[in-house]
C-alpha cells in the first residue's frame, strides 16, 4: 500500500507538514518535524531511484483519475535522479538549520521559516515529479512564492528588497511558464506531457508552438537565472538568511534546469527543439557568456556569498554548456555538473553560514586572518573552494573532466579554451578569500571572533558530510556519473 | 590495498601525513628511515606494470616500472633523505610534511604508467610545493607562491584538457610516445614543458623557488622540473623543436643568472639552464643523448642540491642573500664553502666530478648526429655555466672582499648531508660506471679521453681567465632585471584595472541613459519603485523581445 503510493507521498508530506508547522509554533518541535519530514522524503526518493533502476519507469495517477484527463505523476531515472539530489541537500540542510536560523532570523518568525522552506521543498519536489504541464506550473508557483516569502525573513532590511526584486522577476518568468503552457493547450488538447508529445509529433509546426517554446526558454531562462536573465540571484542570494540561500542555491536553479531538459527532451523532443537552427547556438553563446561573466564578476566581490552567487552563475553555464552540445556525453556533463554543484555549492555556503555565526560578516576584507581563529571552518571551505576549482580528487574535477571531454567529443575545442579562462578565474577569486583569510594578519579585522558562542555543533555536522561527499564524488562516481550517462542515452536514444 | 603499501611514492605522501605526529629524536628517525624504505620498495619492484586502480571509467596502471623510471625513482628517494636529513633539526613539521608529500607525489608521477594517474600526482605535485613555498610565512613568499599556484595549476588545466583530447582520439591513457599531430598532443606538450621552465612562461620558477625557507629550495630544486624532464624522454623523444627550447633555455638562464644579485636566484637561474641542456638532450633523441639527459639528471639534482644546502647554510647562519653583503666566508665556514666548491665544480662539468661524465654525453650526441650548431652553442653553454654558477657563487659568497660576517659552520646534521652529497659528486665523477649500469641504454661512452679532458679544461680555464679579467663588470648591484613575469606582474593587472575602470564607466552610462531617455521615451511616467529594479527589469523585457523577433524571423 505505501510503497505503491510513494510517489505521491513524495510531495504530500512535506505540503502536509507545513501547515502543522504553523499549529506547532514551537521552535525545538517544528524543526524536529522539518527534519523527520526531509529524512523521510530522502528515503523515499531512495526508494524510488531503486526501483526506477530495475523497473524504469512509474506512472502514478493521482485520486484515481487515468492520464491523460487526471494529474500524472511518472517517474523515470532522470526524476530520480534529481528527487535524490534535491531531498538530499534539504535533509542536510535542515539538520544544520537550528543554530544559523536562530541567529540570522527573529525568534518569533522561526517556525514561518521552517514552514515557508517545508513549501519550498514541496514545490521543488513536485515540479520534479509531476507529469502534467499545467501542475508543474502549479508547483512552480508554490516553489517561488515560498521563496519569495523565506528571503524576506532576514533582518537585514535589503533582503526584503531582494525579495521584491526576485518576486517581480519570478512573476514575468512564471507568467511567460504560464502563457506557454496555455498556447500549448490550445493546439493538442491535452495538458499532460506525454500526451502532448505525442500529440506534437503529429501536429503540423506552427507559429504558436513555437512561440511556446519561446515563450517557455524565456520563462525558465528567469527562473533558472541562465544568464543573461540572472539579475535577481546575486541580490537574492546575497542578502537573505545564509541557510535560506544555502539552501536556494543548492536546489532552485538546478530544477529549473531539470525542467529545461524534461521539456527539451521529453515534451518537444530534442529533434525539435534544436530543429529551431540556432537554438542550440544560442545557448551555446549564453553559455560562454554565463561562464566568463559570472567568473570575472565574482573577482570583484566582497561579500562572500555575493562571490558565490556570480559563481553559481557561471556554473549554471557550465550546465547550459553541456546541455547545449546535443550528444550523450554532454548531457550527461550536464547533469554530473547538476549533481555535483549542488552539493559543493551547498558546503560553500554553509561554511558561510558558520563563518556568520561566528563574525556576523562575511566581508572578505573584515575577515583577514580568520583561518588562524577558526583553521576547521576554513579547512572545509577551503576543501570546497578547490572542488570548484576543479583540483583532482574532488567532485569539482569530475564535473569540469566530463564538460572537456564532451565539448572535445563534440568538436568544440573553442569551449575547452573558455573552461581553462574561467578555471583561472576561480583560481583567482577562490585566491583573494584564501590571502585575506590566511596571509592577512589579524590586526586589519575590525570584527572580533566571539569565543563565547556556543559551538553550533550540528552545523559543523552538516557542513563534514558536505565536504565528504564532495570528497567521496570526486573518487568514487558511480552514483554521480554513471546514473547521469544511463539517463542520458535513454534520453536521446528515445 | 596492499599496493600502497608497496607504492614507494604513496608510501612517502603518507608518511608525510604523519610526520606532525613525531618531535625530536623520533621526527629526525622517521624522516631518515622512510626514504630508505622506499628506496628500498624502488630497487626490489620488478620491471613491468602492476597496481591497477579503476577511476573515471579507465583502469589507472599506478605502477610502470623500467630502468628509466628506477634511475629517477632512486634519485628522488636519495634526495629526499639527505634534504630532509638536511633540515631535520631546523625545518618545522608543516614544512617537512608538506616537502614529504611533494617527494611522494612526484616519484608516483615517475611511477605512473598512464595519462589520468599522471596528471592526478602532477597537480598534487603543484599543490604540495605551493604549500612548501609558503612555509616561509611571509608577505614576499606569499605573493610568489599564489603567482607560482595560478600558473601550474593553469598549466595542469591545458595538461587535462590535452590528456582528455589525447585519450577520446587515441581511446586509450596509455603513457607512451607521443607525435606532435594533433591539438592535444601539443597541449601535453605545453603542460609538460611549463613545469620544465621553458619560455615563455619560466620565469615562475625563478620567481617563486627563492622565496621559500633556507631548506624548502632544496626540495623544490629538485623535483618539479625533472619530472618534466622525465615526462618530456618519456613522451616526446626526438622531437626538434625541443633542441631549439633547450637551446634558448641554457642561454636565458646563463644570461639572467649573470645579472642577477641574489645567490639562490641565481641557482634557480642556473636551473633553468641546466635542464635546457636535458631539454636539448632530448630533443636530439638518439639513445646516447637520452642516456645523457637520464645522466644528466641524476647528477643535476645531486650537485644542485648541494650547491642549495651550501646557499642555504649560509642563509640560514646570516640571514642574507645578496651577493653585494656577502664574502669572505671561507674563513669562518670552511666545510660549506669546500661542498659548495665540490657542487660548482660539478656544474661546470670539470674533470673528476660528476657534471663531467653526464653532460659531455650530450655533446658527444650531438656529434654523433652532425648537428654542429646544437654542439657548437652547447659548448659555448658550457664555458657560461662556468661563468655563473662554477665561478660566480662561490666566489662573491666565499671569496671577493671581506664582508665582516663571521658565522661558524651550520649544525652537525647540515654539514653531514653537504659532505655526503659532495661525496656522490666526486665518487660518479671518478667511477661514472656506477651510474652508466642504471641508464636506460647500454652505455658505450668513454668520458675520460685526453682530447676531451684536455678540450674541457682549456674551455674552463680560459672562461675562468675571462671571468677575472672582467671582474668590475660581474660586480653586481641591488638591482632588479625584467623577465618575462612583467607580463603577469605589472602589464595584466594595470590593463584589467584600466579595463575594469572603463567597463564600469560604460555601465554608469547606460544606466543613466536607460533612466533618463528611454524610460521617459518609452513609459512618460514616473517610476516610483527604486530606478536599478526598473532597469533591470526594462533590460529583461528588451531582451525578451530581441529574442522574439529573432525567432519570428527564422
Amino acid at each position: 500500500m505505501i510503497s505503491s503510493n510513494l510517489p505521491a507521498l513524495q510531495v504530500v508530506l512535506p505540503l502536509l507538514a507545513a501547515p502543522l508547522c504553523i499549529i506547532l509554533h514551537n521552535r525545538k518541535l517544528t524543526w524536529i518535524l522539518t527534519i523527520t519530514t526531509c529524512i523521510t522524503c530522502f528515503v523515499i526518493s531512495c526508494s524510488l531511484l531503486n526501483r526506477v533502476l530495475i523497473e524504469n519507469t512509474i506512472t502514478y495517477s493521482m485520486g484515481g483519475w487515468l492520464a491523460p484527463w487526471g494529474i500524472e505523476y511518472y517517474i523515470d531515472k532522470l526524476t530520480a535522479y534529481m528527487l535524490l539530489i534535491i531531498s538530499a541537500v534539504a535533509t542536510l540542510v535542515s539538520i544544520g538549520a537550528k543554530e544559523s536560523i536562530e541567529n540570522e532570523i527573529a525568534s518569533d518568525r522561526i517556525y514561518l521559516f521552517y514552514t515557508t522552506f517545508l513549501l519550498n521543498l514541496t514545490g521543488l519536489l513536485g515540479v520534479i515529479i509531476t507529469g502534467d504541464a499545467f501542475n508543474l506550473f502549479v508547483f512552480i508557483e508554490i516553489a517561488s512564492l515560498s521563496s519569495y516569502a523565506i528571503i524576506s525573513l532576514g533582518k537585514d532590511k535589503r533582503s526584503l528588497y531582494s525579495a521584491f526584486k526576485y518576486l517581480i522577476f519570478g512573476t514575468i518568468g512564471a507568467s511567460f511558464i504560464l502563457i506557454s503552457v496555455g498556447l500549448l493547450y490550445a493546439v493538442t488538447g491535452t495538458l499532460n506531457i506525454s500526451d502532448l508529445s505525442q500529440q506534437l509529433a503529429h501536429t503540423e509546426n506552427s507559429a504558436t508552438i513555437t512561440t511556446a517554446f519561446v515563450f517557455f526558454i524565456i520563462g525558465i531562462g528567469i527562473k533558472a537565472a541562465i544568464f543573461p536573465l540572472h539579475l535577481w540571484l546575486p541580490d537574492a542570494y546575497t542578502h537573505s538568511p545564509s541557510i535560506v540561500s544555502t539552501f536556494l542555491a543548492g536546489t532552485t536553479t538546478k530544477v529549473f534546469i531539470y525542467v529545461l531538459i524534461r521539456f527539451i527532451y521529453s515534451l518537444y523532443g530534442y529533434e525539435y527543439s534544436f530543429y529551431l537552427e540556432s537554438f542550440n547556438y544560442l545557448l551555446m553563446i549564453v553559455a560562454c557568456g554565463a561562464i566568463v561573466y559570472g567568473s570575472i564578476l565574482a573577482i570583484k566581490q566582497d561579500s562572500i556569498k555575493r562571490l558565490l552567487a556570480y559563481s553559481s552563475i557561471s556554473q549554471i553555464g557550465y550546465m547550459i554548456l553541456g546541455l547545449a552540445l546535443i550528444t550523450e556525453l554532454g548531457l550527461a556533463a550536464c547533469l554530473t555538473n547538476m549533481f555535483n554543484h549542488a552539493f559543493i555549492k551547498t558546503g560553500l555556503f554553509l561554511a558561510v553560514a558558520v563563518i556568520i555565526y561566528y563574525y556576523q560578516s562575511d566581508s572578505i576584507k573584515q575577515l583577514s586572518g580568520m583561518a588562524k581563529t577558526s583553521p576547521l571552518i576554513f579547512i572545509l571551505f577551503l576543501i570546497s573552494g578547490l572542488s570548484i576549482i576543479g583540483v583532482p580528487l574532488t567532485s569539482g574535477f569530475i564535473s569540469k573532466w566530463y564538460l572537456i571531454k564532451a565539448s572535445i567529443d563534440a568538436g568544440y575545442w573553442f569551449f575547452v579554451l573558455v573552461i581553462v579562462f574561467s578555471s583561472v578565474l576561480a583560481i583567482i577569486y577562490i585566491g583573494r578569500i584564501i590571502e585575506s583569510a590566511y596571509f592577512k594578519s589579524e590586526e586589519n579585522r575590525i570584527l572580533i571572533y566571539d569565543e563565547n558562542r556556543k559551538t553550533p555543533y550540528l552545523l559543523f555536522f552538516s557542513l563534514l558530510i558536505f565536504t565528504f561527499i564532495n570528497i567521496y564524488f570526486g573518487i568514487e562516481t558511480t552514483l554521480n556519473v554513471d546514473i547521469a550517462m544511463q539517463i542520458s542515452s535513454d534520453l536521446i536514444n528515445k | 590495498m596492499i599496493c600502497s603499501f608497496l607504492h614507494p611514492g604513496l608510501l612517502l605522501i603518507f608518511s608525510g601525513l604523519l610526520i606532525p605526529f613525531f618531535s625530536g629524536f623520533r621526527r629526525t628517525l622517521f624522516i631518515c628511515i622512510i626514504p630508505l624504505i622506499s628506496l628500498f620498495i624502488v630497487w626490489n619492484l620488478s620491471f613491468g606494470s602492476s597496481c591497477t586502480v579503476s577511476y573515471l571509467g579507465y583502469e589507472l596502471i599506478l605502477i610502470n616500472f623500467d630502468s628509466l623510471s628506477r634511475l629517477f625513482a632512486t634519485v628522488f628517494c636519495i634526495t629526499v633523505l639527505v634534504a630532509g636529513f638536511f633540515c631535520c633539526k631546523q625545518a618545522k613539521s608543516t614544512e617537512l610534511a608538506t616537502a614529504f608529500v611533494y617527494a611522494g607525489a612526484a616519484t608516483s608521477v615517475i611511477l605512473a604508467g598512464d595519462l589520468i594517474s599522471l596528471f592526478l600526482f602532477w597537480e598534487l605535485m603543484a599543490l604540495a610545493s605551493t604549500l612548501l613555498i609558503w612555509s616561509s610565512q611571509n608577505n614576499n613568499s606569499y605573493q610568489a607562491g599564489m603567482r607560482y599556484i595560478s600558473i601550474h595549476l593553469l598549466g595542469g588545466v591545458i595538461l587535462m584538457c590535452g590528456i582528455v583530447g589525447h585519450a577520446h582520439e587515441t581511446n586509450s591513457i596509455a603513457f607512451t610516445q607521443m607525435q606532435l599531430n594533433s591539438i592535444s598532443t601539443w597541449l601535453i606538450l605545453f603542460g609538460f614543458l611549463l613545469n620544465a621552465g621553458a619560455p615563455p612562461l619560466s620565469a615562475w620558477l625563478a620567481d617563486a623557488y627563492p622565496e621559500t625557507s633556507f631548506s624548502g629550495m632544496v626540495f623544490l630544486s629538485a623535483f618539479t622540473t625533472k619530472t618534466a624532464v622525465y615526462v618530456l624522454m618519456r613522451g616526446f623523444p626526438g622531437t626538434d623543436l625541443l633542441i631549439y627550447i633547450g637551446l634558448f633555455m641554457i642561454f636565458y638562464g646563463i644570461i639572467y643568472a649573470l645579472l642577477e644579485n641574489d645567490m639562490r636566484r641565481i641557482l634557480a637561474y642556473s636551473i633553468i639552464n641546466q635542464v635546457g641542456f636535458m631539454v636539448c638532450g632530448i630533443g636530439i633523441g638518439t639513445e646516447m643523448a637520452l642516456n645523457g639527459t637520464a645522466a644528466h639528471a641524476f647528477t643535476h639534482i645531486v650537485y644542485k642540491a648541494l650547491l642549495l644546502m651550501s646557499a642555504g647554510s649560509v642563509l640560514y647562519m646570516t640571514g642574507k642573500r645578496k651577493c653585494s653583503e656577502l664574502g669572505g666566508l671561507i674563513q669562518s665556514m670552511p666545510i660549506t664553502a669546500v661542498c659548495g666548491i665540490i657542487g660548482a665544480l660539478s656544474i661546470s662539468a670539470f674533470p673528476l666530478t660528476s657534471g663531467f661524465v653526464s653532460k659531455s654525453m650530450i655533446s658527444q650526441a650531438s656529434v654523433d648526429e652532425h648537428l654542429l650548431w646544437v654542439w657548437l652553442l652547447l659548448q659555448a653553454a658550457s664555458a657560461g655555466v662556468f661563468l655563473h654558477a662554477g665561478i660566480k657563487f662561490p666566489w662573491f659568497v666565499f671569496f671577493q672582499k671581506d664582508s665582516g660576517l663571521r658565522p661558524s659552520d651550520p649544525p652537525k646534521n647540515m654539514q653531514v648531508s653537504m659532505i655526503f652529497f659532495a661525496m656522490i659528486c666526486i665518487l660518479i665523477g671518478i667511477f661514472p660506471n656506477i651510474l652508466y649500469s642504471m641508464l636506460p641504454y647500454p652505455v658505450f661512452y668513454q668520458p675520460f679521453t685526453s682530447a676531451h679532458i684536455i678540450s674541457q679544461l682549456q674551455l674552463l680555464l680560459f672562461s675562468g681567465l675571462a671571468f677575472f679579467v672582467m671582474l668590475p663588470l660581474m660586480k653586481r648591484t641591488l638591482t632588479i632585471s625584467l623577465d618575462f613575469d612583467w607580463f603577469y606582474r605589472c602589464l595584466i593587472p594595470k590593463l584589467s584595472s584600466i579595463i575594469f575602470n572603463y567597463l564600469s564607466k560604460v555601465d554608469i552610462a547606460i544606466k543613466e541613459a536607460l533612466r533618463n531617455k528611454i524610460v521617459f521615451i518609452f513609459y512618460r511616467i514616473k517610476i516610483n519603485y527604486h530606478l536599478s529594479l526598473s532597469n533591470s527589469i526594462l533590460i529583461v523585457m528588451i531582451l525578451f523581445s530581441v529574442l522574439l523577433f529573432y525567432y519570428f524571423i527564422n
